[in-house]
Parts: C-alpha cells; sequence; structure tokens
C-alpha cells in the first residue's frame, strides 16, 4: 500500500484544496491518471498518480485544504496484488515488500512518462475538462461526437453542445468557473518578482529565415484536414526541444546554488488565458515527439489550460520554457526565466524583409528569436550557440 | 442555410473561443484576430469547429478570407452554394 499525496507544485505552495476525487476506492489506476484535482494559487490542477494499482482508501474530504505531503489516498498496488490470485484475506501481510511512497514532489527528472491512455474502462475518449464540464451539465458524453486529436471529445464540443440549447449561456458562466485570474496574477507576480530577483538573467536575439518553414508548412497542410494542420508554433517548439537536447546546459533547474541538468525535454509553453492570464505548462518529451504528435499534444494543452485544467506533472515539470506572441504580435519579446529553470526562448512575428540570399535582395520570411539566459548556469557565448542552433533547426522543416 | 444561419453558426463558434466577445456589436469588417483576441490556435480551432459543422472544406490558402466576420459567412456561403449546385 502506497500513500498518495498532495504535491509540491512550486516552491511556493504550502498547502492545497481537494475539489475533486476522479476516483473512488475499488477503482484501478495506472501510473499518469488523474485522480484529483487540487485548487491551488495557480488554479486547479490534475494531480496524477505516479503509482499504478487500486485505491484502497479516501482519506481527505472534498473542499479540504491540507498542507503539501499530506495523505490524500490510499493505493494498494500492483506488485501486492498480483500474488493473491485467489483472494487473499485482507489481514495477510504483503507477500512482497511494499513500494515505498514517492516523495511529494512530483519527481521532476522521472523517466520518460509514457503517454497513459485515459479511461481504461469503457467510455468515450475525451480531456477530463470535458468530463467534467458534461457531468456538471449531466450531458451524456457517448452521445457527442468529438473533434480533438483522435477523435476525443473536447472541452469545446461539450461547450457546443451546450450552446445547441435555445438560451445561450451568460459570457461568466461560459468562463471556466474554477480559472481564478487573480490567485493566478498574484503567482504570476510571486515567480517573475522571485526571477528578477535571483537570477541575473542575459539577453540574446537572432533573426532567423523562416521562409522554408512556410513553404514547407504551406504544402504540407494543404494535403490535410484542418484537424491535422500544423502552426508554425509547433516547429518553433519542436526545433528548441532539439536544441536543448543537444545543449543541456539550457534544460533543467538551479537549486541549491547549482545548476541540475534534466534527463527529459518538457518544453513549457507560455500560453495566454483571456481575461489576462498566463500559465506555461510542459509539454513532455517535446524533443521525442514527430511534429504531428506535438501539434497534437499542443492544441490538447492549450484548450485544457485555457479551460483552466492543468495536471500536475505539467506544471511543475517544465525544463525550458518557450513563449510566443504570435502572428500578430510584435516582432521579439524578452522573456523572464520561470524559477528555477535557466532559459526561456521567445519567438516574435513573422515578418517579410529584404533579406540577402546566395548575393541577391528578396523578399524572405524573418522571425526574431531571442534567449534569455541565467549566467548563473550559462554564459552568453553558449547561449549564441545554442540560438543559433535553433535556427539552424528551423531551415530544414522536414528533418524536425 | 441561409446567411443569417451561417452568421448564427460563425457566431457561436466563435463564441467558443471568446465567450466575452460580443459578436453582434463587432465591426463585420473588422480583422477578427484584432477585434476578439484570438491567436492562430483559436483560429484554426475556429476552422476545425466550422469544418466540422458545417462538412466544408477550407484549405489553409482560403484563411486570408475568413478573418472578417463578413468574410467568413460569405465564404462558407459561397462554399455551401457551390455543394448545393453540385449535388
Amino acid at each position: 500500500m502506497v500513500e498518495f499525496r498532495m504535491p509540491s507544485l512550486g516552491a511556493d505552495m504550502e498547502a492545497g484544496t481537494l475539489v475533486e476525487w476522479l476516483v473512488k476506492p475499488g477503482d484501478w489506476v495506472k501510473r499518469g491518471d488523474v485522480v484529483a484535482v487540487v485548487e491551488t494559487q495557480k488554479g486547479a490542477i490534475e494531480i496524477e498518480t505516479f503509482q499504478a494499482g487500486q485505491i484502497e482508501k479516501i482519506l481527505v474530504d472534498l473542499k479540504s485544504k491540507v498542507p503539501v505531503g499530506t495523505p490524500l489516498a490510499h493505493i494498494r498496488t500492483e506488485l501486492e496484488e498480483k500474488p493473491s490470485v485467489a483472494p487473499a484475506p485482507p489481514t495477510l501481510a504483503p507477500p512482497v515488500a511494499p513500494v515505498v511512497a514517492p516523495p511529494a514532489r512530483a519527481p521532476v527528472a522521472a523517466p520518460t512518462l509514457p503517454p497513459v491512455a485515459r479511461g481504461a474502462v469503457a467510455r468515450a475518449a475525451a480531456s477530463p475538462a470535458a468530463r467534467r464540464l458534461a457531468e456538471e451539465h449531466g450531458v451524456d458524453l457517448s452521445t457527442i461526437t468529438g473533434s480533438g486529436p483522435a477523435g476525443a471529445i473536447t472541452y469545446a464540443d461539450v461547450e457546443r453542445r451546450l450552446g445547441e440549447a435555445p438560451a445561450a449561456a451568460p459570457p461568466e458562466r461560459k468562463r471556466a468557473l474554477w480559472l481564478d485570474l487573480a490567485a493566478m496574477r498574484m503567482a504570476i507576480a510571486a515567480a517573475m518578482a522571485r526571477s528578477k530577483r535571483e537570477i541575473p538573467h542575459y539577453y540574446l536575439e537572432h533573426q532567423v529565415d523562416v521562409t522554408h518553414c512556410e513553404h514547407w508548412l504551406a504544402k504540407k497542410n494543404a494535403t490535410l484536414p484542418p484537424d491535422n494542420r500544423l502552426l508554425i508554433g509547433a516547429l518553433a517548439l519542436k526545433a528548441v526541444a532539439s536544441a536543448a537536447r543537444r545543449f543541456p546546459a539550457f534544460n533543467g533547474f538551479y537549486r541549491d546554488n547549482k545548476f541540475e541538468p534534466a534527463q527529459a525535454v518538457h518544453v513549457g509553453v507560455a500560453i495566454a488565458i483571456r481575461g489576462g492570464g498566463l500559465a506555461a505548462p510542459a509539454l513532455h518529451d517535446a524533443d521525442q515527439l514527430s511534429l504531428d504528435e506535438l501539434m497534437s499534444r499542443l492544441r490538447d494543452l492549450v484548450q485544457r489550460t485555457r479551460a483552466g485544467r492543468i495536471r500536475s506533472s505539467e506544471i511543475s515539470d517544465p525544463t525550458i520554457t518557450v513563449s510566443s506572441l504570435g502572428d500578430r504580435g510584435v516582432e521579439a519579446l524578452y522573456g523572464i526565466i520561470y524559477p528555477p529553470q535557466v532559459a526561456i526562448v521567445g519567438f516574435g512575428k513573422v515578418v517579410a524583409r529584404p533579406w540577402i540570399v546566395d548575393g541577391a535582395i528578396g523578399p524572405r520570411s524573418v522571425a526574431t528569436i531571442t534567449l534569455s539566459g541565467d549566467h548563473r548556469a550559462t554564459d552568453g557565448h553558449a547561449g549564441a550557440l545554442f540560438l543559433a542552433e535553433i535556427g539552424k533547426l528551423l531551415q530544414e522543416p522536414e528533418k524536425l | 442555410m441561409n446567411s443569417a444561419e451561417i452568421r448564427k453558426v460563425v457566431q457561436e463558434e466563435l463564441n467558443n473561443i471568446a465567450p466575452e466577445a460580443d459578436l453582434a456589436n463587432v465591426n463585420p469588417a473588422a480583422d477578427l484576430r484584432e477585434a476578439i483576441d484570438i491567436d492562430s490556435m483559436d483560429f484554426l480551432n475556429f476552422i476545425i469547429a466550422i469544418h466540422h459543422r458545417l462538412g466544408i472544406d477550407i484549405p489553409e490558402i482560403d484563411y486570408p478570407k475568413l478573418v472578417t466576420l463578413d468574410g467568413a459567412i460569405a465564404y462558407i456561403d459561397a462554399k455551401l452554394g457551390s455543394s448545393r449546385t453540385q449535388s
């Protein structure tokens, strides 16, 4: 039996309020399954289990605010369960030494979490946010056709169904109720103030010709249905992830006066939230994903984040962050590093510029890419090589 | 489907993305990306939603035609019209 505990989702988190259980005693869970939703300063976070097994007992009631590390539930692990083919008397000591409870902090450098398909029981594939919205409004998910990756039902699909009701809900009701923008603003303020206080930033910028990316994308997307089309942002994320793999000094955490490189590349994606919010949850193992896979995960991540449903591992383990102000924003942005990370890469909008290619001037699409680096971990020289690598990778989008 | 019905569908889908936007008062000729603050991911989701709801193909090369409310309605109307004449 192991204890499933209230995780720490950041150095500033002391307690969390349990707002939803997604499992009940007797349910089986897999590693990576979302088992509960916890309200924190960063908003409602979906808490995943790092232990597979059967939920034995729920220890904390809904709406309880408990300190980080408090046991929330008991999970009987598979190791204990498997040997007892015949139902063993409950008093029998487990035949195998029980697995040690995981540390309260979600393991940051945990070996890559395999993508776990949610919902082992027969039920429609749906994002947790969609499921919750459907439950709140009594909508039967099996009656909805999903438009998400692999036909999964998305939050928007459920909203659409709700929108089909004659009287449209007032705007306030449509916004995810669990997104507390004021609390989010405080969390941003705390993290950014700490960053500016503690991290000696240096800034570099690099202009990159992304004409090839645009041509390649246009050609690829022309043959694809909208659901499978790629955005240039997906290429940018993949390029940063691949470059971070080759330049490990920019991928990891600065803690206890030293830099610890991370084993995995979990790219934090800065996502703007309507009404004035910002979150940068992780796109896990971005360097290992194909562009198609990365794009579909990105769409899911953006949708869930904007619906106020981020998972615990996504909030706690980005190893580097990418920020992009989009196609109608500004030409360059200089990011503030999200501690304890040591780098943030910024993408400005793509603009048409006169450019010299092979000795002749011609119109090209150009993006300004910036790096904010932590001078305690790296110097501008290494930063320049890292930034140049991102630019080079974007010259060959077909290889990303 | 007449153009008033198309307008309703377009507005509903945009409201799914931007719940607080008052589309009845948005300048129908304004660039939606600025008028209601939607990004490229939002716009892609809008295209996907229209594609699934109305069954029309919207190639990426046509995106610029859909960036205003009036443009989107006219584009969809034309697409639905051409499929009506074909069938």
